[in-house]
């Protein structure tokens, strides 16, 4: 199993502040499943800007795809962009797009055909429950059809990597179930998946993930792969 | 079919920014402008073509003013004169001028005594050089009829008009640089549009950026946007323009003015203007294009 993401010794300040971010160093592997835990504060979305490149770090190294994307010119961040999906914890859906609109962008940033863009968004907004809703703008949904919303575009393109940020946060527990599935589906697929969540039971329902825990911006296992439900000692 | 589903996946892109015009005004400013900048350029163009039409016109001719007190001796001198220029190579018409018009000319200064004969009034003899360098021709003319007698005078007709010339050479400059000021007040409102549009669209460029946008694909969607509000903008702005000048035209014939008449335009002016509102297009979209793209290379 291959290393997708490996961070070593990354630091993240914001300005003159104190580090949000200190010594945190670990390896994802392909294929994947994760979860990132940790209070309010302790980092998660920080460390999740890093690894969607929305943000460069203060120090340290990181490695996506096995290249160091903290040196990498900006004009090839994104081609690796493209290689990763992200729901945010505030939706950021376009809104002047329809849903159908929205869902679509990824496809049409990467240069799709019109053609062949219909029956992917189609059958996604389908999965999500929107079928009827492709038209409607994000601000005539609710705060959970907007969120399913994020989370089909983040996976439309079929990313190597998803990232969610809280993607349970405004879902009632069925479609929460629901969207665990499609994660796990996406998983099984190849996807590596790293999912930012306070949400335990939610975690529970994945047996193959993986936790990792922030702490006051570093990660409280070094290692950096702490399993939930944590692994009988002695095992693999 | 192919044509439908690259049309509809071309609005379909557009779409990505919201609907609408870059800055409220911006068309509204880059019409005015064009119409100040196309009004500059054929105020030079059209004092450009006077100037030449002037120059053209008086270049190739003098008058020689026989200085004669005694009228006898003056007329036996200005037929004497007449034959000499008659023969001389460089000349291509020779035409007195009639006592009696010159009479009528000066009437309104020396009143009707003009006629009397007490005035010593030189007797003036109009010459057409042949084509060619005329400063030259005039030279040769002046040395050759000096030979015949030291009370002769040549006068190029342009040494005239030539302050005249120079104004209207110098309010031509003064219309280029206006137009060149227009073209870099243009960009400059450009420039202000385009980096309001880019940070009321930051958000939205934002997302655009994190699912793997390039800057030249963010970019191009406001080049679009500018360049229709800059063709509508110098559409306006040109039409009103030519309207105007039109109008001028019209006014500048009624008067009836040789001077005034020669401020035309010909067929190669109004190519130039016309091509005015294209450059204005494609200066407005380059600028827009280059200012969004600065303004995205400074994010992530």
């Amino acid at each position: 199993m291959s290393a997708i993401v490996q961070f070593e010794n990354v630091g993240l300040r914001y300005g003159l502040d104190s580090e949000t971010l200190s010594d945190v160093s670990f390896s994802l592997n392909s294929g994947d499943f994760y979860f990132l835990t940790g209070s309010s504060g302790a980092g998660k979305t920080s460390l999740l800007k890093l690894l969607y490149l929305a943000q460069r770090p203060s120090r340290g190294v990181i490695r996506l795809f096995g290249e160091d994307v903290v040196t990498l010119p900006r004009k090839r961040l994104p081609g690796f962009r493209r290689r990763i999906g992200v729901v945010f914890q505030d939706f950021r859906l376009v809104p002047h797009l329809s849903a159908y609109d929205n869902i679509a962008l990824p496809l049409r940033v990467a240069g799709m055909e019109e053609s062949e863009i219909d029956a992917p968004v189609s059958e996604m907004l389908n999965w999500v429950g929107l079928g009827d809703r492709g038209q409607a703008r994000p601000a005539t949904l609710s705060g959970g059809e907007q969120q399913r919303v994020a989370i089909a575009r983040a996976v439309i393109g079929r990313p190597e990597i998803l990232v969610a940020d809280e993607p349970t946060g405004n879902v009632d527990a069925d479609m929460a179930r629901r969207l665990m599935t499609l994660f796990e589906a996406l998983n099984r697929l190849g996807t590596t998946i790293v999912v930012a969540t306070h949400d335990l039971p939610l975690m529970a329902q994945v047996a193959s993930a993986q936790m990792m825990r922030l702490d006051k911006g570093r990660l409280a296992d070094p290692t950096g792969a702490l399993r939930y439900p944590p692994r009988p000692q002695g095992g693999a | 079919m192919a044509g439908g589903n690259r049309r509809s996946a071309a609005a379909a892109r557009h779409r990505l920014l919201p609907a609408g015009r870059v800055a409220g005004p911006m068309p509204w400013i880059i019409a005015i402008m064009m119409f100040l900048t196309v009004l500059a350029a054929a105020a030079g163009l059209g004092l450009g073509t006077a100037v030449r039409a002037m120059s053209a016109d008086l270049a190739g001719r003098a008058t020689v003013q026989v200085v004669e007190a005694d009228a006898q001796q003056r007329d036996r001198l200005s037929a004497r004169v007449q034959q000499a220029l008659r023969g001389n190579r460089d000349v291509r018409q020779v035409a007195p001028v009639p006592a009696a018009t010159l009479a009528q000319q000066l009437r309104p200064w020396l009143g009707a005594d003009v006629t009397s004969g007490d005035l010593p009034i030189p007797a003036l003899i109009d010459v057409s050089l042949t084509p060619g360098d005329a400063t030259a021709k005039v030279d040769r003319l002046r040395r050759s009829l000096a030979t015949l007698s030291p009370s002769l005078r040549v006068e190029p007709h342009a040494a005239f008009l030539a302050p005249l010339a120079g104004l209207l050479t110098a309010l031509g400059w003064l219309s280029g640089g206006l137009v060149l000021l227009m073209g870099l007040a243009t960009g400059a409102v450009v420039v202000l549009a385009a980096r309001g549009a880019h940070d009321s669209h930051r958000t939205t460029i934002e997302v655009l950026h994190l699912m793997g946008a390039t800057d030249v694909q963010i970019a191009r969607l406001f080049q679009r946007r500018i360049a229709l509000d800059a063709t509508m903008g110098g559409a306006l702005g040109f039409s009103f323009a030519v309207l105007v000048i039109l109008l001028i035209g019209a006014r500048l014939s009624a008067t009836g003015s040789q001077l005034m008449g020669a401020v035309a335009l010909p067929w190669t002016s109004w190519a130039l203007l016309a091509a005015l509102p294209i450059a204005g297009i494609l200066l407005s979209t380059l600028t827009g294009r280059w200012t969004v793209l600065r303004a995205l290379g400074r994010s992530l």
